[in-house]
């Protein structure tokens, strides 16, 4: 039960952080946090189609998440759902086309290997 | 621009780093103290958010949500992620310290191991990828 709710959640957001990305992409970088600036891209972001699927994925993944939280401990429940770092990473190199260095693909393996352990 | 690109990445790391450490923990603190657990129901779901620990836990993630958005906005996801990942550290201590859980050497193990992971990535250069109206320095914006 616990490993199908943490199922649920990677896969979730996985869909969710590459919609967000590209959305954000689409936006552009975000340069003034005065509140009405905020306001502004606040509203761009309502129309940006990209965004709202993230959203929409981010929620299954929340109240998954609220699911695993009531029957399994928070520092099982947190750390588990790092599984989604290796898958991302991967995704990120071959569909978002980002530069992954060794660095970044070592830092991925060792988040792979922390979750092995966090299943003992 | 770089300073200044560096300065904020660091800034926000910090704030989205935090805000899912406390919203993790007020949610985990509101379901402990509910007694029993969720069922499928969309009811059940929507009831539970009236607690105010549940609550005040989702207001703070989406706090969270809003400050990833804008790192996102100018930061390699590949970079977002681990770098942000320094929060289930946090997470273990909080759970361990403030909710009594019971963390074994094995879960210990792989948190350090997360931990290793998010500063072997950190090292590298927030930007890879060309935004909107801000294309991608050689070598990439570190």
């Amino acid at each position: 039960m616990k490993w199908a709710l943490v199922g649920v959640i990677v896969g979730a957001t996985v869909l969710g952080d590459v919609f967000q990305t590209l959305g954000m992409r689409r936006h552009g970088e975000i340069h003034d946090f005065r509140p009405g600036a905020l306001g502004r891209v606040a509203a761009a972001l309502s129309r940006n189609w990209y965004v709202i699927v993230a959203i929409g994925m981010m929620a299954v993944s929340f109240f998954t998440f609220l699911t695993l939280l009531s029957v399994a401990d928070l520092s099982f429940a947190v750390p588990a759902t790092a599984a989604t770092f290796v898958i991302e990473t991967v995704i990120a190199k071959y569909f978002l086309k980002e530069r992954v260095t060794w660095k970044r693909w070592a830092g991925a393996a060792l988040v792979a290997c922390g979750v092995a352990l966090l299943a003992l | 621009m770089t300073r200044h690109l560096r300065f904020k990445t660091r800034v926000l790391t910090l704030v989205v780093v935090l805000a899912n450490v406390l919203g993790n923990f007020l949610m985990s603190w509101g379901l402990k103290h509910r007694g029993a657990a969720l069922g499928a129901s969309v009811l059940e779901y929507l009831t539970v958010l009236l607690n105010p620990w549940v609550a005040a836990g989702a207001c703070v993630l989406i706090v969270w949500l809003l400050s990833r958005m804008a790192l996102l906005s100018w930061a390699d996801l590949s970079f977002v992620l681990p770098v942000t990942s320094i929060g289930y550290v946090l997470t273990a201590i909080v759970g361990w310290t403030l909710l009594g859980e019971h963390i074994g050497p094995g879960r210990w193990a792989g948190t350090l191991l997360i931990m290793g992971g998010t500063a072997l990535v950190g090292s590298t250069e927030v930007r890879t990828t060309e935004r909107k109206g801000e294309p991608v320095s050689v070598g990439g914006v570190r």
